[in-house]
């Protein structure tokens, strides 16, 4: 569904959901989730209805993610580094004690 | 939108308009509901969400009364609103506390729920003063310096955004018309009984006429010859991002919406018509904050704003009939989710019979009214 410029940039491995995926250098991680045609990255925690990346520019919080363990991140405003551990962030996150 | 003749026209379409429209239309009156453009002043849009009775009503029992009666009223409007126009505006009634950071801010709760309770005689007031286990048991996310804190079984918390779109949806639904970009400038008695109001959408007509226009009333009810001295009162929310349940009861300064967001507030400043948010009031909200509830140190803030509240020099509502223009009524307050309930099944009311009853006569606005000095 999204393709990309050619662009000789290297490639990022990362992870998502314990398997491994491939971005550009300076993507976001929702780009390189989406360029990997992922479109749930995440379950509300109203009604666990799925959902995916919307504005782009930080501002639905649609897009959110866990990230090397850290909760409710919102992909499109962080940059993918290698070996970054990506998960789905499914309903609420939990607050610790 | 041309001259038309309507049982009542309401001026703004915040909460207290909204709800006073809404109780008008389930009446069976033929309603318009103005409001002005969305860049005007709002607190219905930037408010905090509680339905507050605890403390309220210090010097004027009638408050505290009025307050506690709304929030028994608002499980009936739920229920009107979901059955009107398929949205709850999520209303919960678990209980509210007051959290103390001190022994002397313990104290100050005690002495203020003793003094009404005092006053409210036989109708009874409902607390317990919490010691430092006892509310921990009811929060147990508390911090190591809270003290206590006080508990009132009358208090809860709604959802305000769906509060507002209920309102309106339901108001519409049952007939009424709901007409914005139409700032009223003029008011006008009619000969032969009623008022015409001149705004940006035309003339209207109507047998009666409500003035709950926030900010825009002290202008409006000088008009019809009433002084209504309201001034704006500046408060800011911080939101965090949404987790899971954690807190069992709203407090004043920090409450879980419905949906998981924790908001934290509580700021009150007199800043004129300024309702930018300000980083020094976002600190003080989120230090305070912090001391209550550590674990909120781990949650994004995602959303930040400040809004007016309109308030009035004693911080009571204004509920008053002009003498010299009959059928205009002037309707303010600085708890408009609180009251929401009792504006929309009681207020409205007042306007059907065309008389405020004797009960709620110390709301009048000429309480203000100073006798000059010689
Ligand atoms: C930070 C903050 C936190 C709050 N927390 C709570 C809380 O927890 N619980 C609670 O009960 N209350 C709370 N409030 C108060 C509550 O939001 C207000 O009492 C309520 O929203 C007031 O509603 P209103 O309809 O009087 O005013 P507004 O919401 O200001 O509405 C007035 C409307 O009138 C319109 N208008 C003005 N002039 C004209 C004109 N000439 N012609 C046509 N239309 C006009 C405006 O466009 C506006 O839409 C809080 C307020 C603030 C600011």
């Amino acid at each position: 569904m999204f393709r990309r410029l050619p662009d000789p940039a290297g490639r990022i491995p990362f992870d998502f959901e314990g398997e491994p995926f491939e971005a550009r250098a300076g993507d976001s991680v929702a780009a390189a989730l989406l360029a990997n045609r992922v479109l749930t990255f995440r379950t509300t925690p109203v009604s666990g209805a799925p959902r995916g990346p919307w504005c782009l520019i930080g501002n639905c919080h649609e897009c959110l993610v866990e990230i090397d363990g850290e909760p409710n991140r919102q992909a499109c405003m962080v940059e993918v580094r290698a070996g970054m551990r990506v998960r789905r962030q499914r309903g609420a996150r939990v607050v610790p004690d | 939108m041309c001259r038309r003749e309507y049982d009542v026209v309401v001026i703004g379409a915040g909460l207290v308009g909204a709800a006073v429209a809404y109780g008008l239309a389930r009446a069976g009156q033929r309603v318009a509901l103005l409001d002005e453009d969305d860049a005007t002043y709002r607190a219905s849009r930037g408010n905090f969400g509680l339905v507050w009775v605890q403390g309220k009503g210090v010097g004027r029992p009638e408050y505290a009364l009025w307050s506690r009666a709304s929030s028994e009223r608002w499980f009936a409007l739920a229920d009107a609103l979901s059955e009107d126009c398929g949205l709850s505006p999520s209303y919960l009634r678990p209980g509210g506390v007051s959290v103390a950071l001190s022994e002397d801010e313990l104290g100050d709760l005690d002495a203020k729920l003793a003094g009404l309770r005092h006053a409210a005689g036989t109708a009874a007031y409902d607390y317990e003063i919490l010691d430092s286990a006892r509310v921990r048991e009811l929060l147990p996310a508390c911090g190591p310096e809270v003290a206590g804190g006080a508990y009132t079984p009358y208090d809860g918390h709604a959802n305000p955004l769906k509060l507002m779109c209920g309102l309106h949806a339901s108001l519409v639904a049952r007939g009424a018309d709901y007409v914005t970009g139409a700032r009223v400038e003029d008011i006008r008695p009619l000969p032969g009984g009623g008022l015409e109001v001149h705004s940006r959408r035309g003339r209207i007509a109507g047998g009666k006429l409500v003035i709950a226009a926030g900010h825009g009333s002290k202008a409006l009810a000088a008009q019809v010859g009433l002084d209504v001295p309201v001034y704006p009162e500046h408060g800011q929310i911080l939101v965090t991002e949404r987790t899971g349940s954690w807190l069992g009861f709203p407090t004043l300064g920090v409450r879980q919406t419905d949906e998981g967001s924790l908001l934290l507030g509580g700021s009150q400043a007199e800043r004129g018509f300024d309702a930018s948010a300000h980083a020094r009031t976002s600190r003080d909200i989120a230090l305070r904050a912090l001391r209550t509830f550590p674990c909120l140190g781990s949650l994004r803030i995602v959303r930040t704003w400040g809004a007016l509240r309109v308030m009035t020099p004693d911080g009571f509502p204004i509920y008053d009939r002009s003498r010299t223009h009959p059928g205009a009524f002037v309707f303010t307050c600085h708890s408009g989710v609180t009251l929401a309930a009792n504006h929309a099944f009681e207020a409205s009311r007042w306007v059907v019979d065309d008389r405020i009853p004797e009960e709620m006569a110390c709301f009048a606005a000429d309480r203000f009214d100073v006798p000059q000095a010689a």
